[in-house]
């Protein structure tokens, strides 16, 4: 039977990963010396996992890698060795290794074996290998010459109860070759002391055939133990080539009486799925980086959307019932609850589709451990991490792309934020610092704060290094905020020396970009001496917005509800010209420019009169316009399209959708519009965005 | 049609040896640990058991050790699929009252094989 096992490998991928997600996460968890034997023991299984899916499907660098740790592990398992950190520390790397393999093989190609041969040397050092005892057992063995062999079989009583069936196997020795067959039966009691459920018969088998010895001993493997067997070469004819053949052949000493369980015939066997994943991975070469994600979704969810759709089905017949009938005043009204209901069912439909994609946080979180680990041993600070809030919900794309902003505020919170134990100390802190990452839903967002006790940001250095870099003069006064605002700008890094943590120089601004990308803010708060806070704000998800209308002359653009703060009616006496054409509102403390949205997109047509149109005040990078409007039309959530993939990217603009009568509607981009306005506040981020980017090129 | 329990806590060995066996024309029900798996065999009978060794919640010794226990699985041939390294854990599980086993890494045929050794 063929069958094609690369139909496997996306889930042995895939539980691959995850068990090496499981190995790390509990490789973190051990201390040498108080070892508990359940995380030893999920970390064994979920190597050996791996290692026998590996091997099955063909992925032979990866099982013969994952073997020696496996052995390790199961030592230590088996209390014949003592864990050390150094073990710990080697399977961390393995762990990494594995992971690079894996992916290498997903994406069909060849895994990079230098890595993995360093590891797997040292670990045969441990184990006190040499790499050459696994090669002896390939040795290519000769087809031998028919023989003839006689099989001495005396199961023992209890066979039966082994579940093996004599039958079945003296099947197998005649599929082998020529058989003779003599049953013994003497064994057999009187009737009065005979119990059906033991074996009571012995055979003799003479069986003539080319087959090694070592298929004669594999039938019998199993019941080595249970039964009498010899299996002996007749002599005669053939002597002196069977004399021969046994010194020649190292399979031959099976043939003495004693069976002995060989590993040839697996090693050997082996070879042919490989020999078939390779042939796969040169049929699709072509496509790299193809591996096709999935995401594994709760069986609740599932069950929540199907009885959504029940629901859909249910009032689409009801609507589709009261169109056949006449109109009437009540079938009117019936109709209206109908489409009540139907809207009511789309949008739990909606969410429920939207929850989906939603997984939680801890799935970001749970590389966090094992980052901070190495990070503070390499920089011989003590750290407790916590995690709170793991199981908040995100959409899965998100996610991904909050990873690695995350990775780099970690870092420098690391670096630059909790102290050495004797600094700590000096401080009268408890020596080990803590940094605690929390997750949590607010209104239509999440939000991850960053929170490390360390000892806050230094604003006088912060001070000094933006006026050395030009960003502000020594005469700007700027407020605590502002001054931690400045570490968001390109270019800006304090570490003294760049180090090789964190500090490169491209740094916060990068992650306030990436988020902002994301439709989401990152703000730092601190505390000279006690730490420092970053809080990142996402939406829940990329493909659906809240959205204001608004009408600009015929036009109707959407507005993020996020970023709304306000919309108000303009009282023009409160409204001055600042410049040649920037109006400025008061408003309370505060000067809010006011950005004419038909102005900036060229529309004929609106309300030019600011006290006939209206203002709404939007928020972006800490700095609040005013976008006037003609008129505000309804609040509802949007379906994203992207612009980019459908036309080009125009500034602006962050994407379009389509509304209800059919017609496409843009969605404003606050920021880009901001910038597109060419409103710039002095000291603002988007001139020296500018200016920085020129230093650069 | 004969009827065989397939237990092993990674998804794509279940699979794969699931498949296997439904290809030859096996009826076969799968469990993804011993705890299942036994729960189970308890409530329907099975020509054979083919478990994994190393699973949480209740391992292949385990299992076979309760399944061997209950009348209705006296004859009825276990087998563990071990990797070469476990040795000793064949001798466990023939303790256990293991008919045999089989060793990872296999290939659909050699699982099929190897069953015509207990049921056919």
């Amino acid at each position: 039977m063929s069958i094609d096992l690369s139909q496997f490998f996306e889930v042995f991928f895939e539980e691959s990963f995850e068990g090496l997600d499981v190995m790390e996460a509990e490789l973190l968890n051990l201390r040498p010396g108080e070892e508990d034997s359940e995380t030893i023991n999920t970390i064994f299984r979920a190597a050996h996992s791996i290692k026998g899916g590996s091997g099955t499907f063909g992925f032979t660098s990866v099982s013969d890698f994952t073997h020696v740790l496996e052995t390790l592990l199961d030592q230590i398992r088996d209390g014949r060795r003592k864990l050390t950190s150094e073990h710990i520390n080697l399977l961390l790397q393995s762990v990494d290794c594995l992971r690079a393999m894996l992916s290498a093989l997903q994406n069909q190609s060849e895994p990079d074996a230098s890595e993995s041969q360093k590891l797997k040397a040292q670990f045969e050092r441990i184990l006190g290998l040499s790499s050459s005892e696994e090669q002896a057992s390939a040795t290519a063995q000769a087809a031998p010459e028919k023989q003839t062999y006689q099989i001495d079989f005396k199961p023992h009583a209890h066979l039966f109860k082994t579940g093996n069936e004599p039958l079945y196997m003296i099947g197998e020795l005649a599929e082998l070759g020529d058989l003779d067959i003599e049953v013994f039966t003497d064994a057999i009691p009187v009737f009065d002391e005979f119990n059906p459920e033991d074996c009571y018969l012995a055979w003799r088998f003479f069986l003539t055939t080319s087959s090694p010895t070592t298929a004669i001993d594999e039938i019998f493997e199993w019941v080595e133990d249970d039964a009498d067997i010899s299996v002996t070469l007749c002599g005669g004819l053939f002597e002196d080539e069977a004399e021969e053949s046994i010194a020649s052949s190292p399979e031959v000493e099976n043939a003495k009486p004693s069976v002995k369980p060989t590993p040839e015939v697996v090693t050997a066997a082996a070879e042919k799925p490989l020999a078939k994943a390779n042939a796969a991975v040169a049929e699709a070469k072509k496509s790299q980086d193809n591996a096709s994600t999935s995401i594994r979704v709760g069986i609740d969810k599932v069950d929540s959307l199907i009885n959504m759709v029940g629901e859909l089905v249910i009032t689409q017949a009801m609507l589709s019932q009261l169109g056949e009938q006449d109109m009437t005043e009540s079938t009117v009204a019936a109709l209206q609850e109908g489409l009540a209901q139907l809207a009511h069912n789309t949008r739990d439909l909606q969410e429920s589709v939207m929850r989906i994609r939603m997984l939680p946080i801890s799935f970001v979180f749970s590389r966090f451990p094992r980052l901070v680990r190495d990070i503070s041993q390499k920089l011989n600070k003590q750290v407790e991490l916590k995690l709170l809030g793991e199981q908040t919900e995100l959409d899965k794309t998100v996610m991904e792309k909050i990873s690695d902003p995350m990775v780099h505020l970690v870092r420098n919170s690391l670096d630059h934020g909790i102290e050495t134990p004797e600094q700590r100390i000096a401080a009268g802190k408890d020596p080990v610092g803590t940094l605690t990452l929390n997750a949590f839903h607010q209104g239509g967002n999440i939000v991850i704060e960053i929170m490390d006790d360390g000892q806050g940001l230094n604003t006088e250095k912060i001070k000094q290094k933006a006026i050395a870099n030009g960003l502000i003069t020594e005469d700007d006064e700027l407020s605590q905020e502002e001054v931690n605002e400045l570490i968001f700008m390109p270019g800006f890094s304090t570490a003294d020396a760049v180090s090789d943590i964190s500090g490169r120089g491209v740094g916060m601004d990068v992650v306030r970009r990436n988020i902002q990308a994301l439709n989401g803010s990152v703000e730092v708060s601190s505390a000279r001496g006690v730490g420092s806070t970053f809080t990142i704000r996402l939406p829940l998800t990329l493909a659906i917005l809240d959205g204001q209308l608004v009408q600009v002359a015929e036009h109707t653009y959407i507005i993020p509800l996020i970023s709304i703060v306000e919309s108000l009616q303009i009282d023009v006496k409160k409204v001055s010209r600042v410049g040649k054409n920037l109006d400025v509102l008061r408003l309370r403390d505060e000067y809010i420019p006011i950005l004419r949205l038909y102005d900036i997109f060229n529309h004929d047509g609106a309300i030019e009169a600011l006290d006939k149109s209206l203002l709404v005040v939007v928020e972006s990078d800490n700095q609040k316009v005013g976008l006037l409007v003609d008129d505000l039309l309804a609040q509802q959530q949007v379906v994203i399209k992207s612009l980019e993939a459908n036309y080009k990217r125009v500034d602006g603009i962050s994407g379009a959708t389509i509304l209800g009568d059919g017609r496409v509607s843009l969605i404003i981009d606050i920021s880009g519009l901001v910038k597109l306005s060419g409103l710039r506040k002095p000291g603002s981020q988007e001139l020296i965005i500018e200016q920085n980017a020129e230093a650069v090129s | 049609m004969k009827k065989i329990l397939a237990v092993d806590d990674s998804a794509s060995m279940r699979q794969m040896v699931s498949f296997t066996l439904k290809k030859a024309g096996f009826d076969v029900t799968e469990a993804k640990d011993g705890s299942e798996a036994l729960n189970i065999a308890k409530q329907q009978g099975f020509d054979a058991v083919i478990s994994d060794v190393n699973m949480p919640v209740m391992d292949g010794i385990t299992l076979i050790r309760e399944l061997r226990a209950l009348p209705s699985y006296k004859f009825t041939p276990l087998l563990m699929l071990t990797t070469e390294s476990g040795l000793d854990k064949k001798s466990e599980g023939k303790a256990a009252g293991a008919t045999g086993w089989i060793v990872k890494p296999f290939n659909p045929d050699q699982l099929l094989a190897v069953l015509k050794k207990v049921i056919r």
